[in-house]
C-alpha cells in the first residue's frame, strides 16, 4: 500500500530529526455492522515499527480507535549516513514496507 | 420586521445592485479552506501529513497501468499527466459534443475507459476512480477555476443555479439558505462555509476517506432530509457546474482536507 515517508535529507551528527509516517489503511474497527445487522470484520493495523541502519528505534501498538491511514510523528538523534525501514503489520496477514535514506554530516 | 432590520436589508440592496439577490460578491469569495482551524490546514499543506495524497500516489500508479482488451493506460494517450493534466479538473464539469450534456471528471474517466480502454467503468466512490480523480485533479492545484464558461453549458448552468436556489426536503432549506445567507456563522460545531468546490476530491475526516464532491452534495441533501439524487444524476452533474462556475478564478487545491 501507498506510503509517504518525511525524513529530512541531510541532518548534522547529533541533531534530532523528526520522522513523519503516513499510510493507507481502513482501520476497519470490528464494531461495526452492516445496514442487514452483519458485523464487519476488524481489518486494523496492530503494530508499527521503525530500524535505523538495522537497529529498532520505535515500536508502536495500534489499536481499533486508531483512525484510518495512521499517522505517526516521532525523533531520533541523527548518528551516522544509512537507512531507515519502516514496516507496518495488521490483521489477515498485512504487511507493508517502507525505506528512506538520511545523509549525516 | 424591525424599522432597524429593515434599514439594515435595504441598506444591502443599495449596496449590490449587480448581484441577485444573496449571491456573493467575486471579491468575497472565499475557499472552504479560509473557514478551517489551524490544524486541518497545517494537514492539508504539509503533502506528507495530508491523507489525500495516499490516493494521488495511487492514482499515479494506475494512470500508467494498462488495463481493458484495449491494452491501452491512460499515459499511452494522454502522456505525462504533470503536462498534459494540467488545468483540465479546474474547468469540469466540461461539455460533451456526443451526448450533449456536461459531464463530470469521473464520468469523463469511466468513459474514457469504456470507449479507449474497453473495459468497465469504476463505480462511484470506488477507491479507483477517487484516486485517478484525485491524481487528474491534483495536477491542477493552484490553477484558476474556469468551468462553465463554455457558451454550451450556459442553460445547465442556470439549471444548476435554480436547483441551488430551490428548497427542498422536510427542513424546506435550499443550498443558497446556508451556503449564501449563512457562511461565516456555524451549524452545530461545524462551520458554514461558502460552498466554494475548490478540493475535491477531498479528504473528510468524518468519512475517513477521499469522497467526491457528488458525495458531499447527497450528504447535505440527506441533511436537510430530502431524497438525495443518485450518483451521475443529471440534477447533481447541473448543481456541481453551477458551483464549479461560482468558484470562477479561485485557486484549485485538490486534494483538500476538511473535518
Amino acid at each position: 500500500m501507498a506510503a509517504l515517508i518525511n525524513v529530512p535529507a541531510k541532518a548534522k551528527r547529533g541533531d534530532i530529526i523528526e520522522i513523519r509516517t503516513l499510510t493507507s489503511h481502513i482501520m476497519e474497527t470490528g464494531f461495526r455492522h452492516t445496514a442487514d445487522g452483519a458485523l464487519v470484520p476488524r481489518n486494523i493495523i496492530t503494530g508499527f515499527t521503525c530500524r535505523y541502519n538495522g537497529a529498532e528505534i520505535f515500536r508502536a501498538d495500534l489499536f481499533p480507535a486508531i483512525a484510518a491511514n495512521p499517522y505517526l510523528s516521532f525523533f531520533t538523534i541523527a548518528k551516522e549516513s544509512g537507512k531507515f525501514e519502516f514496516e507496518w503489520i495488521g490483521d489477515n496477514g498485512y504487511s507493508s514496507t517502507a525505506s528512506a535514506s538520511i545523509t549525516v554530516e | 420586521m424591525t424599522l432597524w432590520h429593515a434599514i439594515i436589508v435595504a441598506a444591502f440592496v443599495a449596496a449590490a445592485p449587480a448581484l441577485l439577490a444573496g449571491e456573493i460578491p467575486p471579491d468575497a469569495r472565499r475557499s472552504g479552506y479560509t473557514f478551517m482551524g489551524p490544524d486541518t490546514r497545517a494537514m492539508q499543506d504539509d503533502d506528507t501529513a495530508n491523507p489525500g495524497m495516499l490516493f494521488v500516489l495511487d492514482g499515479e500508479a494506475l494512470w500508467a497501468k494498462k488495463t481493458g482488451s484495449a491494452g491501452k493506460a491512460c499515459a499511452d494517450c494522454h502522456g505525462d499527466a504533470r503536462g498534459s493534466m494540467k488545468g483540465v479538473a479546474a474547468r469540469y464539469p466540461a461539455f460533451d459534443k456526443t451526448l450533449n450534456r456536461p459531464v463530470t471528471l469521473d464520468q469523463r474517466i469511466n468513459l474514457c475507459r469504456a470507449n479507449h480502454q474497453q473495459t468497465t467503468a469504476l463505480p462511484y466512490e470506488s477507491r479507483d476512480l477517487l484516486a485517478l480523480s484525485a491524481f487528474v485533479s491534483h495536477q491542477s492545484r493552484g490553477v484558476a477555476i474556469t468551468a462553465g464558461d463554455d457558451p454550451e453549458l450556459k442553460p445547465f448552468v442556470e439549471q444548476g443555479h435554480a436547483l441551488f436556489m430551490q428548497r427542498e426536503g422536510q427542513l424546506n432549506l435550499a443550498c443558497t439558505n446556508c451556503h449564501d445567507d449563512n457562511f461565516n456563522k456555524r451549524l452545530a460545531g461545524a462551520p458554514i462555509t461558502q460552498a466554494q468546490p475548490t478540493g475535491y476530491p477531498l479528504y473528510r475526516l468524518e468519512w475517513q476517506t477521499l469522497g467526491s464532491l457528488e458525495r458531499r452534495l447527497r450528504s447535505c441533501m440527506t441533511g436537510v432530509r430530502a431524497q438525495a439524487y443518485d450518483y451521475g444524476a443529471p440534477e447533481l452533474v447541473a448543481l456541481e457546474l453551477y458551483l464549479m462556475s461560482r468558484a470562477r478564478g479561485l485557486p484549485m487545491e485538490t486534494p483538500a482536507v476538511r473535518p
